[in-house]
């Protein structure tokens, strides 16, 4: 595994842990936000390094690039882009969370130690067949929850105008 | 590679778990729970890799699917909170405290 390898993996890691922990602090939804956004192109670069191109692509697509807008969306629609005031919860509950927080980080970390977990090396050469195994596993073992999965979508399609229609009183 | 991946996923999700108890905005609850899905997405591209099949990638297909799904639908219901009580802060919304 080169160096250079290991450089930009962990340069990505870091990132996208710095920027996961600039999202949780800030005040401003937008600044939140466009700082997860940050965090999910760091995560795309990832899944690019471990041999998931495709779904480094629609990481970038879907989640930063549609899922994040609808996001900033409603924050715009509500006009909270303004309010500077912390919605930070009081002492107690954050000491409550920081202790939730030290377990499940150890819990987590034990279990996916180093020592379990076979090293794989990254390919030597540039893989060029990528979306194949994906489509091909996607369309024929799990095509039933592929399918399953677009009337999921239409539910959610119908279930959000629904709800964010203006209701009228009678 | 695979115990590095794991590792900042474990960070990540962590993150996202402190953010959903500490914060009170609806919407940053809602992006925190963005995030851990983001960092089980990273569970999955790493071991799916370590075992050398595509399965773990389209897993990670269905959850970005079903994480807009649930996009679509919290945010029509922010949207609506928001109409009935002028705020999104948690801790204004209390119709069931008795």
């Amino acid at each position: 595994m080169s160096l250079l390898y290991q450089v930009h993996f962990y340069l990505f890691g870091i990132i996208a842990v710095a920027s996961a922990l600039f999202f949780v602090t800030r005040k401003n939804p937008v600044a939140a936000a466009l700082w997860l956004v940050n965090t999910m192109f760091a995560l795309a670069a990832l899944y690019v390094m471990l041999d998931a191109q495709f779904v480094g692509a629609i990481q970038v697509l879907v989640y930063a690039g549609a899922i994040m807008v609808v996001f900033l969306f409603v924050v715009m629609l509500l006009n909270l882009g303004q309010t500077d005031a912390p919605d930070f919860r009081t002492p107690g509950v954050r000491l409550g969370a920081a202790a939730v927080a030290v377990v499940m980080l150890a819990e987590l970390l034990v279990l996916s130690r180093a020592g379990r977990i076979p090293e794989v090396a990254p390919s030597a050469t540039p893989q060029t067949n990528v979306v194949a195994p994906v489509a091909e596993l996607l369309f024929t073992e799990h095509l039933l929850a592929f399918e399953i999965t677009s009337v999921l979508l239409l539910v959610a399609v119908v279930g959000a105008v629904v709800l964010a229609k203006r209701q009228r009183r009678a | 590679m695979i115990a590095e991946a794991l590792f900042f996923s474990a960070i990540l999700f962590t993150i996202g778990v402190v953010g959903v108890l500490t914060r009170r905005n609806a919407l940053i609850i809602f992006m925190c729970v963005e995030l851990m899905l983001n960092a089980v997405n990273l569970s999955f591209v790493a071991l799916s890799k370590m075992h050398g099949a595509a399965l773990g990638q389209v897993f990670v297909v269905f959850v970005m699917t079903v994480a807009a799904a649930e996009a679509a639908v919290g945010l029509a219901i922010v949207i609506a909170v928001y109409r009935h009580f002028g705020t999104v802060e948690l801790q204004n919304i209390n119709l069931l405290r008795g």
